[in-house]
């Protein structure tokens, strides 16, 4: 099983706007909640209340400062999770066959049951997004929420992963990123999404959206609008007032 | 479009069920009060789900609502209600039992209300029952009652309320629907912390855009458009700078100004008089407009008038011009000149004359025009709704200053020139607002006596100096000093006041202070070192503490807990009943009125409480008119539910406008209903009164709307709302410190009420700016709130503290560089009162005289259930250490001379490298409390979720 | 990378082991070693299988299930984590033959002689997979090089060479035979070190990667302001150790010379100056030394390795 589909049906994913996340966590706290009592519970927490804490988290959001080359400085907040790669090199470096990409809709799922917690696939993930569960033995990540999506016990709309679900800004989608037709293919074409690490050759199915750029501070400023021409004749507020009497007739 | 299941045949059970049960309730991780569905599977709880159908959160959860769990679970619980045995501070406590705790209180409380009950200060923090607790202070009748608005936003709440009737904060908000230019003053989070991201979403899907005026560039400032990085307590600057743009330019709304504004009304000129500046007024008191083509003065509320905007015109013999025409005298001075303004305020000036070009593009070449027909109070009727696209919101950025009132009117100012109050696209009220200006009722409290209950709510809105709270010899009435001539227009009590005061026995000495969910020992007082001696401070000549009884209810083991002399332990917010009221803090959005409960989802595991039913009780047993029958039996027996549901405030107005009358099909108003909870818990725990669709826009002058509102209760009448340019209130509080009526501020104060109560927005140097000399304090240093933490609560909570366990001291680049500090030193921050020790982070997205970290993240050891050497405590750092309470002349508070609005941004400081051996450990480091009675261990491994699995092994 | 103690150790145990397998058997076939002393044999056979199955075993130890262990021989069709265990286990029964055949028989020949090339092989496929599975960690660019393959595939041997020239000495045989050998072995493995770390100290910096690519901003400058968490976690616990520049130099230098200097001296040169009486006491510290070396490359392997996933933590 740890060799990949030659194909998957469907390539199940997320894709995550850049230029509208907010960085509030909510899509960290909301996954860690669902995930901690889903398929891969628990969500281990060491010294949770002391010195070193530290736990397993399939979501987490970082916050970065980026310069463009014309010295534009703007903020980042950035959501890493598993990724779903076509080509996850998670499963081919598995020796067990626990970590697996599922043909039915690409989601990389770890058989905890299979796993002997050699951590090796989590040195192969470029994205950091493999977390080992120390007091589990067995290596645990993003199940891009397997049992939410399809889960018959949940209403219609809530079957989307819980990350989706929660994020205030709406900037998570989800959707079958192998149909070019979806919702999130075509955002994706719309807003020319990105992969992560282009160059290392990895076939990432999530996908993040570009930050536009802004204009940041006083000195590197970007698209400034001209200034309003003062009205004429005028100066001051004689000149302001005038034309408001003449407006005022106007009205009449 | 969900996915069927394939068969993927690797045992993976896609369809486990989720639940036993869902129950619906309110959030309260924080003050936003969004819709959950908690899941509860073995009598556990599961998972917390947003409701979809919540007007406050439509589905989404916030990081904290969906920690939930963790702060319900939290091993700082209190368990049972306990008496200090050591002494103050020392965290030596003994458990007893709650009929001991309440007949304590009640000694203490009924002593002192027998003889006088001022001696009793009740102070509430994050509460959402204001509408009880007002009340019960009210019955109780003492003055000595607020809430934390004083500390927290008066300043956006008063400004507003004086100026248009409504106010930002989270009783009005943006268009987010329709608007096309979204400027943001000093906002981080605020408590409309779901709908502002959502909305924040629906403005980046439409492609608006979106200016953050912010000295940092953090979370929603992140995503902004622009950013504009001003200089700390500067926007009134900029603000009147764009309006000195606009006006400049004629890009204003003549039309909306004459109509919804009192920019016609004449303003009397006659310097010395003590009628100076007040509105000229018919006999009948209604204002005066000129009217162009009768040259003669009428009634501004005459439909035929073709009012003036220009003077000066003489109303027998009285000089008086429009207000416009002040207006246009002020702001096209070239003080205001962007060019006068820009390096005080830090931004370019090429950058204040594009965002007032961008402010006339939208409103005037991009008018959004919506096909709904409506009527204006003087029934002309208009076959659109049109209105400007630019969309304003403010908070503790612009509010936490000592200039906060008059900035927070010259942004109403700014909005009413360019017409973005309530039209689309623009800045819109949530119901009961908008309300009449100036706001009423006024505050309730002089003449308090033994055992009567105080003719009014303890707090209001004074319209002029006769509404102050002072007794005949001038000296306060509230502990607090509110509505005096510090503060005159102190709407929401001064909390951040109430312990320094109560110590030093100014005005006068208490004897018990009643506090109830403030953590006023550590957060949310302004130099905490300071605070704790006073809670200390014992009397010489009694031997006893000055204040000599502390009762405090708590839900969690926080620093306040220690110096509080009998503990009410409270439930969590899973497990009572609660009320988010109309009378109170509502959940309305500017399409529909709201209110919703709480309900009890899981029965407390610990001998605890719920607060407000411990309230009704000692009332009971104080008995309180209002909270006894006539027997006096307690009126409420069944606790908090049973009162939300039989109280009435007045015939037919109770805590909840849903589902109310016999039949329970009244909205608003009607007769005591009892399966009104029922009806609430069908619906999801909220009720929402959707208003008219004609009623949605201009709602201080939509006859639809006020139509409503008065069949709601909201209003008294169907009068239009007149928005004040000028402020009449304020300009009485002017007049009387330049020596006018019977009521007069004392020599020492005359200068400073006459500077800040400027009738026309105002913008002067914050006090801090004024006096310490920027050579020795050159740097502004701010918190800013983290989105996934509420202020001290979110430590205590396994998930969140992780996110955030130590705060950084971030500081910009070029300034870090010129200082010698490099990325990571731990560094001093002193400011004219004392210095705290953090480590630092360089950044580039700061303005470069600014520092700033995360609130309320260091914690003193021992409470929170948190280990002793925890982040938190050692390397974490608390930035009210340094905060002075005073301001620097010694006597006055650090507050706004307006409202009394603490101005905790008004810190100025200087950083230094601490020294090498002073590294990798916060400072002042107080000695950690011990445990409190009963508390285990907490656990080293949290497993959550375990339980839940639902899977087959493969093995 | 996190360098572990236990798999730092360890894997120096099993590259002796199989160095000693893979050229044993070499060395009798030449002449080299004699096949009719039985203790001989045994001193070299059983520490070698000793070794190997102490290295298997210990690789166990740090797994978070090792009673599963037998599940990582599934996948050798893509796991070279699970080649190498084939390959280990497989590299068992030639061993075990042929040590049967030289330490009970006595005498290796006829179809031992077989075995022998069988250990042989097995024994280079074990390091050989061994190296595969850095080698094949992209995201860990210093280790993705052949040269990481040719590090294992001399070192095991080299490290095998010089406790067979210890333990062959102790037996009286001298040790200027294996000069040949030591000096092959020697130049290979200082050329593999030196080559990997010669690219290792540009890989980073030529490699194209940079966290603007890394979220999704690239071509412009990114700074880590806050990470996820303000504590360490499990990725920056295993993936972001960072051994500081000035530490590393240095431990590069006593690597060299422990590893490659020590055993030149001692077994190229000294041979032919040292009568062999006393050489015992030159080729046992010979030894240590070496694998004081081996120890100290390893630790540099992870602990200079960078992990890309650093780039979102920014350190470095
Ligand atoms: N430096 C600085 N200081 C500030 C501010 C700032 O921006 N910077 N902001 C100020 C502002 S605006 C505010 S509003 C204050 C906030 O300050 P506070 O209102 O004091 O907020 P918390 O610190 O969260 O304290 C609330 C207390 O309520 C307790 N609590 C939580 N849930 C419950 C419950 O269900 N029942 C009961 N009985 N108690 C409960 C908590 O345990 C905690 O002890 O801080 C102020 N302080
Ligand atoms: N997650 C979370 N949500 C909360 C709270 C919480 O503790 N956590 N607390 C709740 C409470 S009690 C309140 S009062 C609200 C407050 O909500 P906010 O008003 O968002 O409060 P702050 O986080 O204090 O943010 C103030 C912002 O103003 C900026 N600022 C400071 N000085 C100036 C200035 O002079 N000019 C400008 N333009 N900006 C300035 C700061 O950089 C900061 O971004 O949030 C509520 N919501
Ligand atoms: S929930 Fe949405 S806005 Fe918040 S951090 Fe996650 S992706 Fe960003
Ligand atoms: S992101 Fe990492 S864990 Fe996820 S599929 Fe790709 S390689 Fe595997
Ligand atoms: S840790 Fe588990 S899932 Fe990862 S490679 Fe090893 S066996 Fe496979
Ligand atoms: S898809 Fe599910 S498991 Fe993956 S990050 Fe989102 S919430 Fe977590
Ligand atoms: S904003 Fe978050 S914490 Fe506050 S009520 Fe809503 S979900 Fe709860
Ligand atoms: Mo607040």
């Amino acid at each position: 099983m740890t060799c990949l589909p030659e194909k998957t049906t469907r390539k199940l994913g997320l894709v995550i706007d850049l230029d509208t996340c907010v960085g509030c966590h909510a899509c960290v706290t909301n996954c860690k909640e669902w995930n901690t009592g889903g398929h891969m519970a628990p969500l281990t927490d060491t010294n949770p209340y002391g010195a070193e804490a530290d736990g397993v988290w399939f979501n987490r959001v970082h916050s970065y400062e980026v310069t463009t080359p014309e010295g534009n400085s703007q903020s980042l907040h950035f959501p890493r999770s598993c990724l779903h790669c076509e080509d996850a090199a998670c499963v081919t470096v598995c020796p067990t066959g626990a970590s697996y990409k599922r043909t039915s809709d690409g989601i990389v799922l770890v058989d905890e049951d299979k796993c002997i917690g050699c951590k090796l696939c989590s040195w192969a993930c470029p994205y950091g997004a493999r977390e080992y569960d120390v007091f589990e033995g067995v290596m645990k990540k993003c199940t891009l929420c397997v049992d939410r999506i399809y889960n018959e016990n949940l209403d219609q709309e809530d079957r989307v992963p819980a990350c989706v679900l929660t994020c205030p800004t709406g900037a998570r989608h989800f959707g079958d990123l192998g149909d070019p037709q979806s919702d999130v293919s075509r955002l994706v074409r719309k807003r020319e999404g990105r992969d992560l690490m282009p160059e290392m050759g990895y076939q990432p199915t999530n996908k993040y959206l570009p930050q536009r750029e802004k204009s940041g501070a006083a000195g590197t400023e970007t698209n400034q609008s001209p200034a309003l021409a003062p009205l004429e004749d005028t100066s001051g507020a004689s000149g302001l007032l005038g034309w408001v009497d003449r407006m005022l007739e106007r009205m009449d | 479009m969900p996915f069927r299941a394939p068969a993927e045949n690797d045992g993976v059970e896609t369809s486990p069920p989720v639940a036993d049960e869902v129950k619906t309730t309110t959030c309260y991780m924080c003050a936003c009060r969004c819709g959950i569905r908690v899941f509860l599977k073995d009598g556990q709880i599961r998972y917390i789900q947003g409701n979809r159908d919540h007007p406050v959160n439509k589905g989404v959860l916030c990081g904290k609502g969906a920690a939930g769990i963790m702060n319900h679970l939290s091993p700082a619980r209190l368990r049972k209600p306990l008496k200090r045995v050591g002494p103050r501070g020392s965290g030596d406590f003994e458990e007893i039992e709650w009929e001991e705790a309440l007949s304590t209180a009640t000694t203490w409380l009924s002593d002192i209300r027998k003889t006088d009950p001022k001696k009793l200060a009740f102070f509430t923090g994050r509460d959402q029952s204001q509408s009880l607790t007002g009340w019960w202070a009210k019955q109780y009748g003492t003055p000595n009652f607020a809430a934390h608005g004083g500390f927290c936003s008066v300043n956006m709440a008063a400004g507003g309320l004086y100026s248009i009737g409504g106010s930002f904060w989270e009783f009005g908000e943006p268009d987010w629907d329709h608007a096309r230019l979204f400027l943001m003053f000093g906002v981080a989070e605020d408590h409309d912390s779901n709908p502002i991201k959502i909305g924040l979403g629906k403005l980046k899907e439409r492609g608006a855009k979106v200016v953050a005026i912010n000295p940092a560039r953090t979370g929603y400032a992140a995503i902004a458009d622009e950013w504009v990085g001003i200089r700390p307590g500067t926007d009134g600057l900029l603000v009147l700078a764009l309006v000195h743009e606009l006006l400049r330019a004629g890009k204003i709304d003549l039309e909306y100004l004459l109509n919804y504004t009192n920019a016609s009304w004449l303003v009397q000129q006659e310097a010395g008089s003590e009628q100076d500046g007040l509105f000229l007024r018919d006999d009948d008191g209604v204002p005066l407009v000129w009217d162009r083509d009768r040259e003669q003065a009428v009634p501004h509320t005459d439909a035929s008038a073709k009012a003036s905007l220009s003077g000066p015109v003489e109303v027998n013999g009285i000089k008086a011009v429009p207000v416009f025409q002040l207006i246009a005298d002020r702001y096209t001075d070239d003080t205001y000149a962007p060019d006068a303004v820009a390096e005080r305020c830090g931004i370019d000036a090429e950058k204040i004359k594009s965002l007032a070009a961008e402010i006339a593009d939208a409103a005037f070449n991009h008018p959004v025009s919506l096909p709904v027909p409506w009527t204006d109070s003087k029934g002309t009727r208009h076959e659109t709704m049109t209105g400007r696209p630019v969309a304003m919101h403010a908070m503790r950025g612009i509010s936490a200053h000592s200039n906060g009132f008059q900035t927070c009117r010259a942004l109403h100012l700014l909005q009413m020139l360019i017409g973005a109050v309530d039209t689309p696209g623009s800045f819109r009220y949530k119901p009961p607002f908008p309300k009449p200006v100036p706001p009423g009722p006024t505050p309730a409290g002089k003449g308090s006596s033994p055992e009567t209950p105080l003719n009014g709510m303890p707090l209001g809105f004074p319209t002029g100096p006769e509404d102050l709270l002072l007794e005949d010899d001038g000296t306060p009435v509230r502990i607090d000093k509110a509505f005096t001539w510090e503060n005159p227009m102190s709407a929401h009590g001064a909390m951040h006041r109430v312990i320094a005061n109560a110590a030093a026995g100014d005005p006068y000495p208490i004897d018990t202070l009643f506090l109830y969910m403030a953590n006023m020992a550590w957060n949310s007082s302004m130099d905490t070192q300071g605070t704790l001696d006073a809670l200390t401070a014992i009397n010489p000549d009694t031997g006893d503490y000055r204040i000599p009884h502390i009762i405090y209810s708590d839900a969690y083991a926080s620093e306040t807990i220690a110096y509080a002399d009998l503990i009410l332990p409270d439930t969590t917010y899973l497990e009572r009943w609660d009320c988010i009221s109309l009378l109170d803090r509502p959940i309305s959005d500017a399409n529909g009125a709201g209110d919703a409960i709480r309900q009890p989802i899981v029965e407390p595991d610990r001998d605890v409480r719920p607060f407000q039913t411990v309230l009704l009780d000692l009332g009971a047993r104080l008995g309180l008119p209002g909270f006894v029958n006539d027997d006096s039996s307690p009126k409420f027996p069944g606790g908090y539910a049973d009162y939300i549901v039989n109280h009435q405030r007045a015939p037919g107005v109770g805590p909840l406008a849903g589902w109310r009358g016999d039949d329970g099909q009244s909205d608003g108003r009607g007769a005591v209903n009892p399966e009104q909870l029922d009806r609430y818990i069908e619906n999801g725990c909220f009720w929402r009164g959707e208003m008219p669709v004609e009623a949605r826009y201009y709602k201080m002058a939509n006859k639809a709307y006020l139509d409503w509102a008065v069949g709601m209760g909201f209003l008294g009448s169907a009068d239009p709302i007149v928005m004040q340019l000028y402020s009449e209130p304020v300009q009485k509080f002017r007049n009387a410190a330049r020596g006018h009526g019977v009521n007069q501020p004392p020599d020492h104060l005359r200068q400073r009420v006459e500077r800040a109560f400027d009738p026309l927005p105002s913008w002067y140097p914050t006090y801090e700016d004024d006096a310490t000399e920027p050579d020795a304090f050159p740097l502004h240093a701010l918190t800013q709130r983290p989105m996934h933490h509420y202020h001290s609560w979110g430590s205590q909570n396994a998930w969140l503290r992780q996110i955030t366990a130590q705060n950084r001291l971030f500081v910009h680049h070029d300034t870090a560089t010129k200082l010698g500090i490099a990325d990571d030193d731990w560094v001093w921050v002193e400011s004219r009162h004392s210095r705290v020790k953090g480590q630092v982070k360089l950044v580039n997205g700061v303005n470069r005289d600014t520092i700033w970290t995360w609130n309320a993240i260091g914690k003193r050891g021992g409470n929170w259930g948190l280990d002793k050497d925890a982040p938190e405590v050692e390397q974490a750092f608390l930035l009210n250490h340094i905060i002075p309470e005073k301001l620097s002349d010694g006597g006055l508070s650090n507050s706004d001379p307006v409202t009394g609005q603490a101005a905790w941004f008004d810190l100025r400081v200087r950083i230094y490298k601490a020294d090498p051996d002073e590294q990798g450990i916060t400072a002042p480091l107080l000695d950690a409390t011990p445990d409190l009675p009963g508390t285990k261990p907490s656990p080293k491994r949290l497993d959550f979720g375990r339980s839940f699995k639902n899977r087959e092994t493969t093995e | 990378m996190h360098p572990a103690a236990s798999v730092i150790l360890f894997t120096t145990a099993s590259g002796v082991g199989y160095g000693i397998l893979a050229l044993a058997p070499l060395l009798v076939a030449f002449g080299l070693l004699p096949d009719d002393n039985r203790w001989l044999g045994g001193a070299l056979m059983i520490p070698a299988l000793g070794l190997v199955t102490l290295g298997l075993l210990s690789s166990t130890f740090h797994l978070g299930h090792p009673e599963r262990a037998w599940r990582a021989l599934s996948q050798w069709k893509s796991s070279w984590l699970s080649r190498e265990g084939v390959m280990a286990i497989l590299s068992y029964p030639p061993a075990l033959a042929y040590a049967y055949a030289w330490i009970v028989l006595g005498a290796v020949d006829g179809p031992w002689v077989w075995a022998g090339f069988a250990t042989v092989l097995t024994a280079v496929g074990t390091l050989f997979t061994t190296g595969m599975i850095y080698r094949s960690l992209k995201p860990i660019p210093a280790w993705a090089t052949d040269w990481t393959v040719a590090g294992y595939l001399t070192l095991g041997p080299l490290t095998g060479l010089v406790v067979i020239v210890a333990v062959a000495t102790g037996f009286g045989l001298h040790p200027v035979r294996f000069q040949t050998l030591a000096i092959i072995l020697v130049i290979a493995a200082a050329v593999a070190k030196n080559a990997y770390w010669s690219r290792q100290l540009k890989v980073w910096e030529e490699h194209s990667q940079t966290t603007g690519a890394a979220v999704a901003s690239p071509g412009n400058t990114v700074r880590s302001i806050e990470w996820p968490h303000t504590e360490a976690n499990y990725v920056l616990k295993e993936m972001g150790y960072r051994v500081a520049r000035k530490h590393a130099e240095p431990l590069r230098h006593i690597t060299r010379n422990l590893l490659l200097v020590a055993p030149a001296a001692i077994f190229c040169v000294l041979p032919s100056i040292l009568p062999l009486p006393y050489l015992i006491w030159a080729v046992i510290p010979g030894a240590v030394l070496t694998l004081a070396g081996v120890v100290v490359e390893r630790w540099l392997f992870f602990a200079e390795a960078k992990h890309v996933v650093s780039l979102y933590y920014g350190v470095d």
